[in-house]
């Protein structure tokens, strides 16, 4: 009888999830009531030390204010809890983790441009081809560029995958389809792996964690391309919508545009990221709240730097002015970074993993019959 | 001897004046087409030319709506007098083009459009009472070419080749606020590149005369480099710079409509109304209308050849016997068509 480690988990999420499990079932033992609320704080600074600078490890002695919990001082000596947030920190950080992106739009919204400035490298299929040509390509065929990149000991193997010839002939019709293809093709990928008897301790993600969608700045509704495809793509990976080279609408007419947005996407039954039924409880709610209520984001993308006011900054410059791409009072891209990399980085491949992922594979089940109850040769441990 | 002097001129210098004068009573009628994706700012931009707003009560389609809409032909008239001098202008909309997901000739119901006002002034033309003959032929196309790409898309290329034969296309680069100096100047490089690789026949603009001022010149030959003219329009009035100006306010600086180094709405302007309106309308009468005459007639000549019984906008003589009948008919036609080429190079005036 051939026993599986229940701690072989490959995804460094499941990993996340089964130490907080250990971590919660300990506390259980200490604490007459459950303290969700440390379990809460203790995700957020798992979150944190993922793609930020400082990593707060909470102080033992802090009152955490609520009732049946025992708290630090109380302890007879120190048990070290804390200190397994350490362990999976350095773990983290040998392994480095992976994100999948894909950039959706038509020819000249600035994609390529835009991911080079969110991840301050040069990683879009643009800088990346020796030959590169800016000429319309007639079908839609997909390709991915990967880089390691590393900040501050943390290592990240980004892939970005660019759709060029979407949107861009005069008959559009079902050019999203290589795409829906591509995406369900890296969920039954992974699908495959996981049901090998010999699983890989870590099996590699290559499914697409987010992706954004580009909207030229029109300044009047969505266009049915843009519904048809988000309408699809939108059940089976999180979209994120932004306004492209939004540097051409004034203020008023970013709010306007944006409203009919969210009036259209709500219209046609459409749902992007945040999407309101992954909201794990009330204070995720009231944070992506704030969001929906932003999105799409307005975002204009340069690697150039000019002068403003003796600082060096990205931005655009023109005759009547610079366009501070970081400027929140300019454009919204740091936003758009905050909300991809410095704070729901990891809720990105969560959604992708605990529910598109989800979906696709107990669709995929039913349809092939295929089920984990086991033939007699090789047993499951449970 | 200031009398023997005016004895010896005939006076017709003075036709100019006469004709000056009559066009003044009379006035001038141009009608302008508008072709581009929704978004790309035509109305904005059409309202600035002409200071007016013509789209005041417009109602966005939004994206259920448009998922079913075709491209429609919508005309705008308003009367402008300016000076004692009237302009009845139509602006001719296309709403609708090129907002689909599948495209495929969304050009048709507007070459239709152009083709029909061709031949309703064929019919009134060869007409009996010619007095009052309403010219509704389209002087003008422009074209807005989206900012956001890196040069031509396919269905930029292959509107402008159904229409470049039938009307003036004058492309235009849309929202050129979103362009830094540089990114407009590769812009226009591209697009020039790419039309003449294509074979687009934009409208050309007529060399100057020998006789012209330098100044004219100069501006004449800044215009035909500044093309495609790269375009900014607004419908509404910011201060700048202790001025009052038509203008677009952003966090960053503000977007002066009428200021030369930030767009080119100046020259676009100049051109279309201020020096060159007559060119258009000529060149639409000689050179598209005629070459939609000649053609029509052709394909009835060889209609008659083939059967007798035809249908036709122009009055035909009944035929008495046949064949003798239709080789006189055939050769009249002849005659005009050729006539016509011949005339083509006496300039009209008035």
């Amino acid at each position: 009888m051939e026993e599986v480690k229940p701690s072989a988990v490959e995804d460094k999420a499941a990993a996340e999830e089964a130490v907080e499990e250990r971590v919660a079932q300990e506390k259980t033992e200490d604490s007459t009531a459950q303290n969700k609320e440390t379990e809460e704080r203790e995700v957020d600074v798992e979150r944190e030390m993922e793609g930020e600078v400082e990593v707060v490890t909470p102080c033992p002695t802090e009152s955490h204010g609520l009732q049946g919990t025992i708290k630090g001082h109380d302890l007879f000596g120190y048990v070290g809890i804390e200190a397994v947030l350490d362990q999976m920190r350095r773990k983290t950080m040998k392994a480095g983790f992976e994100f999948n992106i894909m950039v959706v739009g038509q020819s000249g919204l600035g994609k390529s441009t835009l991911v080079n400035t969110l991840f301050k490298s040069k990683v879009s299929r643009k800088s990346c081809s020796p030959n590169y040509e800016e000429k319309i390509s007639k079908t839609v065929k997909l390709q991915s560029v990967s880089h390691v990149i590393e900040e501050k000991g943390v290592k990240m193997k980004l892939t970005v995958i660019d759709t060029p010839g979407f949107g861009d002939q005069i008959n559009n019709e079902n050019c999203w389809e290589p795409i829906v293809s591509y995406v369900n093709e890296q969920y039954e990928r992974y699908l495959k792996e996981e049901l090998y008897v010999n699983r890989k301790p870590r099996i590699p993600d290559t499914r697409v964690h987010c992706c954004v969608y580009f909207l030229p700045a029109t300044g009047h509704w969505l266009r049915p391309i843009d519904v048809e495809f988000m309408k699809r793509l939108g059940k089976i990976v999180s979209i994120v919508p932004i306004i492209a080279k939004a540097d051409t609408l004034t203020m008023e007419e970013r709010q306007e545009f944006k409203q009919r947005i969210r009036q259209d996407l709500n219209a046609n039954g459409i749902r992007v990221y945040p999407q309101t039924e992954y909201d794990e409880d009330p204070e995720d709610r009231i944070l992506n709240d704030k969001i929906r209520e932003n999105i799409p984001f307005a975002v204009v993308g340069t690697d150039k730097e000019h002068q403003v006011n003796g600082n060096k900054v990205l931005g655009r410059k023109t005759k009547w002015g610079i366009i501070e791409v970081e400027n929140v009072a300019h454009c919204e891209f740091t936003n758009l970074r905050d909300l991809l990399i410095r704070s729901h980085l990891q809720d990105l491949k969560d959604v992708t993993h605990n529910i598109h992922y989800e979906t696709f594979r107990v669709r995929r089940l039913n349809e092939s019959n295929l089920t984990l109850q086991p033939p007699v040769s090789t047993v499951y441990c449970s | 001897q200031t009398l023997a002097l005016e004895k010896q001129y005939v006076g017709f210098a003075t036709l100019p004046n006469q004709v000056h004068r009559k066009s003044v009573k009379k006035g001038f009628d141009f009608t302008l087409m508008v072709a581009g994706e929704s978004g790309m700012g035509k109305s904005t931009l059409v309202n600035s030319l002409f200071l007016t707003d013509l789209y005041k009560d417009r109602k966005l389609l939004n994206a259920e709506e448009r998922i079913n809409q075709t491209v429609e032909i919508i005309k705008h008239t308003v009367d402008i007098e300016e000076k004692g001098v009237k302009l009845k202008l139509t602006i001719v909309d296309t709403p609708g083009f090129g907002d689909a997901v599948n495209n495929n000739e969304c050009w048709k119901p507007i070459t239709d459009y152009i083709d029909q006002q061709f031949e309703q002034y064929f019919r009134d033309e060869s007409g009996l009472n010619r007095k009052n003959i309403q010219d509704n032929r389209v002087h003008c196309c422009l074209y807005f070419i989206p900012p956001f790409g890196h040069g031509l898309r396919p269905v930029d290329v292959e509107f402008m080749k159904a229409l470049h034969e039938k009307v003036n296309v004058v492309p235009l680069i849309a929202k050129a606020d979103c362009l830094t100096p540089n990114e407009i100047k590769k812009l226009k490089d591209r697009v020039r590149e790419e039309i003449e690789r294509f074979g687009i026949k934009v409208y050309q603009f007529p060399e100057c005369d020998s006789d012209e001022d330098e100044e004219f010149k100069q501006l004449d030959k800044e215009l035909k480099e500044c093309c495609p003219l790269a375009v900014i329009g607004s419908n509404t009035v910011v201060e700048a710079r202790g001025q009052r100006v038509r203008g677009r306010l952003y966090p960053w600086g503000i977007v002066e409509v009428e200021n030369q180094s930030h767009c080119d709405f100046v020259k676009l302007r100049n051109m279309l109304i201020r020096s060159h309106m007559h060119d258009l309308k000529d060149v639409t009468c000689d050179v598209h209308y005629e070459n939609y005459r000649a053609q029509c007639i052709q394909d009835m000549t060889s209609k008659l050849t083939q059967d007798n019984r035809m249908e036709s906008p122009i009055p035909i003589l009944p035929l008495s016997t046949p064949d003798v009948e239709t080789d006189r008919l055939i050769k009249m036609k002849d005659e005009e068509v050729n006539c016509y080429v011949i005339m083509g190079n006496i300039t009209y005036t008035g």
